[in-house]
């Protein structure tokens, strides 16, 4: 049996957060009352005209040079041609030869091994209007369409065919999101579709160094959806190949629901997409001085990150890679550990406690948390010195998160402050001892588990306030002496 | 003399003496258009309501003694191809009969904030394709001067309007030669400034890269004027550039005296019109007389210039019109099965034979495997026709030519498209290369048909080159000469 190495190539698109439109003013806000954020220029009425968007273009640039990539100080607008009732113009206005920037590349980390995918080129387009049918698409008797999405600012970023398996196409997808999200140029968001990814798959005998046929996979609109439906292509192209078949060259869409990819169009049907310079854009013509500002602007990007996490607070790969993946939840952390400075105790509650509760890890949804940084800091002082159990201090957390108050008042209310006293907690011992004389004796013909048992009974009498080692302690001395 | 055979300026100086007023005036002119336009078919639409609500506003504005200039109260019409907000906009196209656009072209915009009354939109080619008026949607355009006779194209209505006095001027849009060439064959001034240097937002793209918006008037100080007002930088449209707009009336009155004028001869060649050809260099020796030195120049591309425009205009062309597809607006053809019918059946139905043509040859221009073979190099062509452009000027201030190769011909008679794309030989180059030019009235026919002479001068030099054609004018009487239509019958 012949040995294929797959590869793959992503294609991404990024909606950018951007206030208005990529070539005129209108809102880009999700939503609204279909065809209200709209104008002449974005309904591609007769006689508009496109003005290209400064901040669009930042962004673009910004992206490109995170991404380690030569920005074009001369690029240029394109028009594609195609035909569908969402596309307001029957062209997009988008980049083919002269790109915003080309040849970065994003390091990914797969099982511990450093790998470096290239980025072939970034470049800026509109997005194009959505139809809403009667029904589905095969039997609506109508449809409409709302161009409120119309000309919303998108960024391409189209990977070099570097990835050799699903996971590789997964952690490079992870860190182009970060990266992203990081920068503020796109929330990142693949469920609303605000982050798209395409993929190109194709498979060769292992050691050979020409490509097989490639195919796209299209509606992927999740990190799982994508590692899935690679998954599943490629072995559908392995078991065609062994089968002594040829793979065609098409596009085929990952059908989530029956856990498969499904032919779309094959390349006769493939568009001709007609590109030529768009005419009523002149050659986009960058200040050098304005690129460099922006270089000198680049927040430390996530990679960067989860080394210096790594090294400066000897936290594990895979905590540090947890923490970085976004900036506000890697911004929370440092806060806290600026207060409370023991990072690895502060890593184990951001990333256990407190991202069973935060939905994502972006600024939006860290400054959306309950419990702010100060406070988890405080909570955890509370554990150092003795006031709380780590135990206690889980529902102590809880609580502060349903209602926004610190650790303090909820332990001074609610009398959850820890029995430290050797006296009551002797007194709770010889109760449970007297109790519970089976197990006692159990102890003493050598079943040392039973001192578990005893220790879980002492804990419960005082509903879980008892210091865990004073209890140990007690109850040992006790046991020795009977 | 009646009112409507005043110019713009002499309009505003009877304005200001109180001696008319731009209601007088509008009335005068909606009255003849509507005793002259059934033979001359020069509009689309009348608005004659707004028009007079407009005059009436410029009315009070000059009894308050503030009038906005020299356009205040002046009556007004547009090739139908600027879109205008509440105002039907047809580009002379079945496909947008019914289309009324949202906001007006900034052009158009600031005409109206000038103070200048609309009395409609003009008839013209299909989407400003072609030189006679012949391939509207609606009907053909008569000129003026000869009832059976095309008045060019594709600003055919513009120009007969303002020679059968329906309008004291008009704007019109020149892609390669589409205002220069209706100008000479009515005999009008007709201007086409740098591209540019008008906004270009709001006049429905044919060429997007050609495309630029002048006016059809009555005189060279009348197009300066119309100049004046709607030149310069527009936020909304990236082509336009951002560059001082002179004083243009200013600049007329300085004389040519030491000007440098080349005389191409690849534009008298073989087939020109004898008649054209001897009122030209007639004119040229008038130019002479006024001080101004001719020499030859060569412009060694301009034959190419044709075949490459009729790659790159289509090619823009047919990207440009792929938005008329029945969903948004326009047209929508009744009864299709599915989308591709849709499609189909409304661009068949809305799109007259050139408009096809034209898109036709410009997807096929565009297609892969064939894009260097033609657009690429009809590129490099422009670039080249450019050059010629570029050196000659190195030389010469202004370049003198005829404005086309012959006058205006009978309906009909011009049926293959190649006969109907030369026409247009002399004036396509300049649109190539971005250039501004103008065509004049230099003289007539035995048979009474107008003859243009073409200035073409260096980019946003249009101060130069209306300051030869004024100083020109000024020594000739053509421009006064009126074709006397109310004589003929109906």
């Amino acid at each position: 049996m012949t040995e294929y190495e797959i590869v793959i190539g992503l294609e991404v698109h990024a909606q950018l957060l951007t206030v208005s439109k990529m070539f005129c003013g209108c809102s880009t806000v999700f939503g609204g009352e279909p065809n209200t954020r709209t104008c002449p220029v974005c309904q591609g009425m007769p006689g508009s005209l496109p003005v290209i968007n400064r901040r669009a273009v930042e962004f673009g640039i910004k992206t490109a040079l995170a991404l380690g990539c030569r920005v074009n100080v001369l690029n240029r607008f394109a028009r594609k041609h195609y035909y569908y009732p969402d596309m307001p113009k029957n062209y997009q206005i988008s980049q083919y030869e002269e790109p915003l920037a080309e040849h970065g590349s994003l390091e990914i980390e797969v099982d511990g091994a450093l790998r470096a995918i290239g980025i072939q080129r970034v470049h800026l387009e509109e997005d194009v209007g959505k139809l809403i049918h009667e029904g589905n698409l095969e039997t609506a008797l109508s449809s409409q369409v709302d161009f409120n999405r119309a000309g919303v600012p998108l960024m391409e970023i189209v990977s070099k065919p570097d990835m050799r398996n699903s996971a590789e196409a997964a952690a490079y997808l992870r860190g182009l999101r970060a990266i992203l999200v990081y920068l503020g140029v796109c929330d990142g968001n693949m469920e609303e579709g605000s982050l798209r990814c395409d993929a190109n798959i194709s498979l060769r005998p292992k050691g050979e160094q020409e490509f097989g046929t490639k195919v796209e996979i299209k509606n992927m609109n999740s990190f799982r959806n994508v590692q899935h439906a690679l998954d599943y292509e490629s072995r559908r192209q392995a078991r065609t190949l062994e089968d002594g078949g040829r793979i065609s060259q098409e596009t085929r869409l990952w059908d989530p629901d029956r856990a498969q990819t499904v032919s779309m169009r094959s390349k006769e049907y493939a568009h001709d997409y007609r590109y030529f310079p768009e005419p009523d854009l002149p050659p986009l013509q960058l200040e050098p001085r304005w690129v460099d500002e922006i270089h000198a602007t680049l927040p430390e990007l996530p990679a960067a990150r989860r080394h210096r996490f790594a090294r400066q607070y000897e936290l594990s790969p895979y905590d540090a890679d947890l923490l970085a993946q976004g900036r506000g939840l890697a911004d929370y952390f440092e806060e806290v550990v600026r207060v409370h400075p023991k990072p690895k105790v502060v890593a184990n509650w951001v990333l256990n406690e407190l991202l069973r509760e935060v939905q994502g890890d972006d600024d939006k949804a860290l400054a959306a948390c309950p419990i702010p940084p100060r406070h988890l800091a405080g909570l955890l002082a509370l554990i150092d010195d003795g006031t709380i159990s780590g135990k206690i201090a889980k529902d102590v957390f809880e609580k502060m998160y349903r209602s926004g108050e610190e650790a303090q008042a909820i332990v001074a209310r609610e009398g959850l402050r820890q029995v430290a006293d050797t006296g009551a907690v002797a007194v709770v011992v010889d109760q449970v001892l007297s109790a519970h004389p089976k197990v006692v004796d159990d102890w003493k013909s050598g079943k040392k588990a039973a001192m578990g048992f005893l220790v879980g009974q002492v804990m419960k009498a005082t509903g879980g306030r008892a210091n865990p080692a004073l209890v140990n302690s007690v109850l040992s001395e006790k046991l020795s002496r009977l | 003399m009646m009112p409507t055979g005043l110019t713009v300026h002499a309009l505003a100086e009877r304005f200001r003496r109180r001696e008319l007023t731009p209601s007088e005036v509008t009335r005068a002119y909606l009255s003849r258009i509507e005793a002259l336009d059934p033979q001359v078919k020069a509009y689309l639409t009348v608005t004659a309501d707004q028009a007079l609500r407009l005059a009436a506003e410029a009315d009070a504005r000059f009894q308050a003694g503030a009038p906005r200039g020299p356009l205040d109260g002046v009556p007004i019409a547009l090739k139908d191809v600027l879109c205008t907000r509440g105002i039907r906009t047809t580009c002379g196209s079945k496909i947008l009969e019914h289309f009324v656009p949202p906001y007006d072209a900034t052009a158009v915009e600031r005409l109206l904030a000038a103070g200048a009354v609309l009395l409609g939109k003009l008839n013209m080619d299909e989407f400003a394709m072609g030189s006679s008026t012949e391939n509207s949607g609606f009907f053909p355009t008569r000129n003026p001067w000869d009832l059976t006779r095309v008045p060019g194209g594709s600003s055919g209505g513009s120009a007969a309007a303002v020679a059968a006095d329906m309008a004291a001027v008009a704007l019109g849009t020149d892609t390669g030669g589409s205002i220069r060439q209706p100008a000479a064959f009515c005999g009008d001034v007709g201007l086409k400034p740098t591209y540019g240097r008008v906004s270009r937002y709001g006049l429905v793209a044919f060429a997007s890269s050609l495309d630029q918006i002048g006016p059809l008037a009555k005189d060279v100080e009348d197009a300066a004027i119309v100049l004046q007002t709607i030149a310069g930088h527009d936020a909304l449209d990236s082509t336009s550039v951002d560059v001082p707009v002179p004083d243009y009336r200013a600049a007329l009155k300085q004389g040519i005296e030491g000007l440098r004028i080349g005389i191409p001869a690849e534009y008298f060649i073989e087939g020109l019109d004898p008649e054209v050809e001897a009122a030209v260099r007639a004119a040229i020796q008038v130019l002479e007389k006024l001080g101004a030195r001719s020499e030859p120049v060569s412009l060694p591309h301009t034959e190419y210039g044709l075949a490459a425009y009729y790659l790159i205009a289509p090619a823009e062309a047919s990207s440009n019109l792929a938005r008329y597809d029945g969903v948004k607006y326009g047209l929508r053809a009744p009864r299709a099965r599915d989308l591709i019918e849709m499609y189909s059946r409304t661009r068949a139905a809305g799109f007259g034979a050139e408009v096809k043509r034209r898109i036709m040859l410009g997807t096929y221009a565009l297609s892969a495997g064939y894009y260097d073979a033609y657009y690429g190099k009809a590129q490099r062509v422009r670039t080249l026709v450019r050059r010629d452009f570029q050196q000659a000027f190195e030389r010469v201030d202004v370049i003198a030519a005829p404005t086309t190769p012959g006058v205006a011909f009978k309906f009909g008679e011009r049926e293959d498209p190649i006969q109907m794309y030369l026409n247009d030989m002399f004036t396509i180059p300049v649109n190539l290369s971005g250039l501004p030019g103008v065509s004049i009235p230099a003289g007539f026919t035995m048979a009474g048909l107008p003859i243009g002479l073409q200035l073409i001068a260096r980019a946003f030099d249009e101060a130069t080159l209306l300051r030869v054609a004024h100083a020109y004018e000024e020594t000739t009487a053509w421009h006064e000469r009126k074709p006397g239509l109310e004589g003929k019958p109906r």
